[in-house]
């Protein structure tokens, strides 16, 4: 009997088990089979390379979004990669306890801050900060960048700290015993050695950058344009989703769709790239 | 050579500074200014009135929805969670192919953003499913985004649990499901709770996935299948009308509070468990 109960529950938890690969397959299944018909109907050159958004003429190109994208992401990391990486260095090699009992909940709590409510400091903060020392209006992809460069610190520090601190002491001591100073030990040979662990935490910054909705939608500007300055206003592809789905119907609902299928593309490769890096790693 | 060795090293060291310096200047800007700017705010007439009207904006209908929409979306993603969980530490052999599935799909869920949770949401839930715009939607979407989160601590506190345990209560003549249940989940509830904690915190402070599944109405819902804003949809419709910028301090103080007490209580009670 109980070996019987024993072998049911065993299944039970095999069938609860594959509920991750449900949910993935479900998901992968809504987004192509809703958004690829509005890609086929449009015409795939004609979605990724076109450069005008009018949904109401049935023009529906989404380059600019992509190029939004890719330059909010490319200025997060150009800030907050630089930051992560020597704050992750100081963490591990450098903090006396003392301060790490403070620098650890700082990363923890920066993490926890819900994306509206960058957003908002960003809308009340950083957007006048631009328009009045900087130029332009204000909601521009250098607004964005800011945002989501502090946005993405605590996943790069948190990633690059764990991979620094699993360096072998041997190396640091090694470099120590060269004559090398402190700090050049850590940066020439513990840093190296953590190298993997620091791209799959850039990696994971990435993806969370590129698909970042509300925060950036709250200081991009969402002008669809190719833009020419940083100081001017695009739109990205999560918050094309975002800014129009309230109120689009048939083609145009089914191109806000395949906006999403293509994020979700970008979101896929950058997966696949972690799970390269992980794997060379083991 | 010995020069040059010794400047790097100063900048090095400099670069370092600025940056812990940069990253705790981050935190502190943001919140002393949302906690300036808000707990004045906290006063508003009306702002925690039972009934929302567009004058007071009031903030506990949204509360409630939260309350509402987070106890169903757990009671969803806690059984497959710590079920999953089960199966990869207790049951499944090492090098399983199944459970390399199970892992590469669990790290695609945790990688794809809240807004495809959304559009996914709006897609099956609301639309497929027929479920419109409510509570239910919502919250099966954001279900589905934490399973990741909870799947993975509970693994970490099950592997964590000594295999002595499992032994001696083998030893004594248990099945293999009463030590699961009587010895293995027990000593593991710290680190599993630490992670469902961290997933309502997520919860709460979500915004993208839920826009489109549990819908923007301010009222509370009047069931499941009634649509609903959370708190942090709240903040967002309000933010984006220009005279409520006092309400909207005031709100994201509230929410900001809860999510840090989350956070903290879960990164408590996973210390709790590291003690012993």
């Amino acid at each position: 009997m109980r070996k019987v109960v024993d072998k049911i529950m065993e299944i039970v938890f095999l069938v609860l088990a594959c509920v991750s690969i449900v949910a993935v397959v479900l998901v992968c299944y809504f987004m192509f089979s809703r958004g690829i018909p509005a890609i086929k109907q449009i015409g795939f050159g004609e979605f990724i390379t076109g450069k005008i958004w009018k949904p109401t003429y049935d023009y529906f190109g989404i380059l600019p979004m992509i190029v939004g994208s890719l330059l909010v992401t490319a200025g997060a990391l150009v800030i907050g990669v630089p930051v992560g990486i020597f704050m992750a260095v100081f963490m591990a090699r450098f903090c006396p306890p003392v301060i790490y009992k403070i620098a650890n909940p700082i990363v923890n709590l920066l993490a926890g801050i819900p994306s509206i409510i960058y957003g908002f400091f960003g809308m009340m903060i950083v957007v006048p900060f631009v328009r009045e020392h900087i130029g332009g209006k204000g909601y521009s992809i250098l607004s964005a960048s800011i945002i989501l460069g502090i946005m993405i610190l605590p996943t790069i520090i948190s990633v690059s700290e764990a991979a620094i601190k699993a360096v072998p002491e041997s190396y640091y001591e090694g470099a120590l015993a060269l004559g090398a100073t402190k700090e050049i030990s850590v940066f020439k040979t513990v840093l190296p050695a953590a190298k993997s662990g620091i791209m799959a935490a850039v990696t994971l910054g990435i993806g969370r950058a590129i698909g970042e909705t509300m925060a950036v939608q709250m200081v991009v500007g969402n002008q669809a344009r190719l833009p020419h300055s940083i100081l001017d206003g695009v739109r990205t592809l999560t918050t094309n989703i975002v800014t129009e789905m309230g109120y689009a119907a048939d083609l145009h609902r089914e191109a806000l769709i395949a906006t999403g299928v293509v994020l979700f593309v970008f979101i896929l490769i950058i997966n696949l790239l972690l799970a390269f890096i992980k794997r060379r790693k083991d | 050579m010995k020069m040059r060795g010794k400047i790097s090293s100063v900048i090095l060291r400099i670069a370092m500074y600025v940056s812990a310096g940069l990253t705790a200047a981050a935190l502190l800007f943001i919140l002393g200014y949302i906690l300036v700017k808000g707990i004045p705010n906290l006063a508003s007439p009306g702002l925690f009135a039972w009934e929302y009207t567009s004058d007071n904006v009031s903030l506990v209908p949204a509360a409630i929805n939260t309350l509402m929409l987070v106890a169903l979306a757990l009671v969803m993603s806690i059984p497959f969670g710590i079920g999953s969980a089960i199966y990869l530490t207790e049951y499944a052999k090492k090098g399983n192919k199944f459970v390399s599935v199970i892992r590469v799909t669990t790290e695609t869920l945790s990688g794809i953003p809240s807004i495809i949770y959304g559009l996914f949401g709006m897609l099956f839930f609301v639309t497929a499913l027929k479920w419109q715009y409510s509570i239910l939607a919502g919250a099966a979407t954001v279900a589905i985004m934490v399973l990741p989160t909870i799947m993975r601590t509970t693994e970490e506190a099950l592997l964590a649990v000594p295999d002595s345990f499992r032994e001696a209560s083998l030893a004594l003549g248990a099945g293999k499901l009463r030590t699961i249940f009587k010895i293995v989940l027990p000593s593991a509830m710290p680190g599993i709770l630490s992670g469902v904690i961290l997933a309502i915190g997520r919860m709460v402070g979500e915004t993208a996935a839920l826009l489109y599944t549990s819908g923007a109405v301010a009222s509370v819902a009047k069931g499941v299948m009634s649509p609903g804003r959370t708190l942090a949809i709240h903040m967002y419709t309000i933010s984006s009308e220009a005279f409520h910028t006092n309400q909207t301090f005031a709100t994201a103080v509230v929410l900001l509070v809860v999510v840090f007490i989350l956070n903290t209580l879960a990164s408590f009670v996973a210390k709790k468990l590291t003690k012993k």
